[in-house]
């Protein structure tokens, strides 16, 4: 092959990069500076509300990995009463079938995501560690009324100037 | 004075960064010459073709987002099309727009991977990928804002899409739209006429047109070899019948062709999500579908143009609530098997070279 320009199309490559050199940095420095993720977000560990739940399990039969597990009793006025109610996150897949299966709404995603544990059995969650609280917080995903009271999403796209 | 060798046997792989996941090639050596190849595959099989039988045609959704997964959503797109033909679902018309408004975003995302790993396999190292990470992360970003995860996405939905996108998103992929076309170029200036990567690139690795109809490759694999063939112009599914674009093909063949084929196909990506969202109609994004999907006896195949070529799902239903046969058509696998014919009579840093040409992804051939 023949080269009749040789070096002028590395020249161009580099010049690319020198002009680099003075863009602004679009990475985060994690820890300490953190983005907002979405408002559907599908973070970890689901949050269960224990008053709307009536047992159905429509979540437990829509769950791909069987990783739901609930158990329930007859109550007083012929209603179920949630014994048991488990999720295993160490073998969830984060797919949100069993939060849009919910025909009661009682079941969302976690708005969260740093959640890494050291031991798996730390992983399985039961009826009260799955209750919402300070640091628990529902995400919008399937649930519009809660995707509507979120802040909005940090975008790398807002980092670049458009040229008009 | 030539001096007689013996053959040498060399693995590459299956932990080598250059087989881009758990691929090993068993290769021949004389000298520094190829004379052989053996791909061995099969380190990341999980048997989801088997584990697909024992679920029902909903929950198989998100077990097609681990087959390819830097193109997830061609993936559950091909998925729902094989199950909507099956069962005859009809699918609302705005849904067909915001699918393959998501396909499009998608197929720029998985190039802009293959293409900054295939530079990065030539020798210049991590700096075109991480400019092509740059944008990419944009389109993860607007696919977060959708479904709410960033590569897992289990978005489509039988019968349509599982949300609405939300009233930020049009906006941002209209930023999206009109920077796009000025980073494509970026990446053009950067490398295109590099010498050190047309030395690499051009005539390396030539898999000849007859040769890449008779294994059947698809995808930018064939386009590369100058066949002009894309299911979206062949049997347009969706709505890519009302869509203008090209089909851009390589002459020769060799590596350089498949990655021109692909940069290009980014260009034409854009153009089809600019005319996509000018047509997007307001209405319903999803048809209301039983929970436990009953198909009547019978078979299907749904096939898509996905980045890496025709990806296709053959279901077999048998009344019940699972599929009976669920088999995955992977692009990558049988443009793998054009490999040997590939390489054969280069050099070993050519063989990087030739590999990552094809743009595989080890998820979707061992499956």
């Amino acid at each position: 092959m023949k080269f009749e320009h040789y070096g002028i199309g590395i020249a161009k490559g580099m010049a690319l990069t020198f002009k680099h050199l003075f863009r602004k940095p679009i990475t985060t420095q994690y820890p300490e500076e953190r983005l907002t993720v979405s408002r559907r977000t599908r973070g970890n560990e689901l949050v269960w509300d224990k008053e709307r739940c009536t047992g159905c399990a429509t979540c437990a039969k829509s769950c791909p990995e069987g990783c739901i597990e609930i158990i329930t009793s007859r109550g007083e006025e012929n209603n179920y009463i949630v014994d048991k109610f488990e999720v295993d996150m160490g073998r969830c897949i984060f797919c949100g079938l069993c939060v849009e299966a919910c025909p009661f709404e009682a079941l969302f995603m976690g708005y969260a995501y740093e959640r890494a544990r050291y031991r798996r059995q730390e992983l399985v969650m039961d009826k009260e560690a799955l209750l919402l609280s300070g640091e628990r917080q529902p995400s919008g995903y399937a649930r519009p009324k809660i995707e509507a009271g979120l802040p909005r999403q940090t975008l790398l796209l807002d980092r670049d100037k458009v040229k008009k | 004075m030539a001096i007689k060798t013996e053959p040498f046997v060399i693995n590459v792989g299956p932990q080598h960064p250059s087989t881009h996941g758990v691929f090993r090639m068993r290769l021949t050596l004389d000298g520094e010459v190829i004379v052989d190849v053996e791909p061995v595959l099969g380190y990341l099989h999980r048997g989801i073709e088997k584990l697909a039988e024992g679920r029902t045609y909903t929950q198989n959704i998100p077990f097609t987002d681990r087959l390819d997964y830097l193109a997830s959503m061609s993936n559950n797109l091909a998925y729902v099309l094989a199950v909507e033909k099956l069962a005859g679902i009809p699918v609302p018309e705005r849904a067909e727009y915001l699918r393959v408004i998501i396909a499009e975003l998608q197929r720029i995302a998985s190039h802009l991977v293959g293409v900054g790993a295939f530079l990065n396999d030539c020798g210049a190292f991590m700096t075109p990928l991480l400019y092509m990470f740059r944008e990419r992360e944009k389109i993860l970003d607007l696919f977060e804002m959708v479904c709410g995860q960033r590569l897992t996405y289990n978005y489509m939905r039988i019968g349509g899409v599982s949300h609405d996108i939300p009233a930020e998103f049009l906006p941002a992929l209209d930023r999206f739209v009109t920077t796009m076309p000025g980073f494509i170029d970026e990446y053009d200036q950067l490398l295109a006429e590099n010498e050190i990567l047309l030395a690499r690139a051009k005539g390396v690795g030539i898999l000849p047109e007859e040769l890449a109809i008779n294994i059947s490759a698809s995808g930018p694999v064939l386009r590369g070899s100058g066949v002009r063939w894309d299911i979206r112009k062949a049997d347009p599914y969706s709505v890519y019948d009302r869509l203008e674009f090209d089909i851009p093909t390589g002459s020769v063949g060799d590596c350089y062709d498949r990655y021109w084929v692909r940069i290009q196909e980014m260009r034409q990506s854009v153009r089809i999500i600019r005319q996509a969202v000018e047509q997007l109609p307001p209405g319903e994004v999803r048809t209301e579908v039983p929970h436990l999907l009953h198909p009547p006896v019978g078979e299907a195949y749904g096939h898509i143009e996905a980045p890496k070529g025709e990806l296709g799902f053959y279901l077999v239903s048998d009344n019940s609530i699972a599929p009976y046969r669920f088999h995955v058509r992977a692009p990558t696998l049988i443009n793998l098997t054009a490999l040997r014919d590939m390489m054969i009579g280069w050099k070993v840093a050519d063989a990087v070279a030739i590999f990552g040409s094809i743009d595989i992804c080890l998820a979707e051939v061992d499956r």
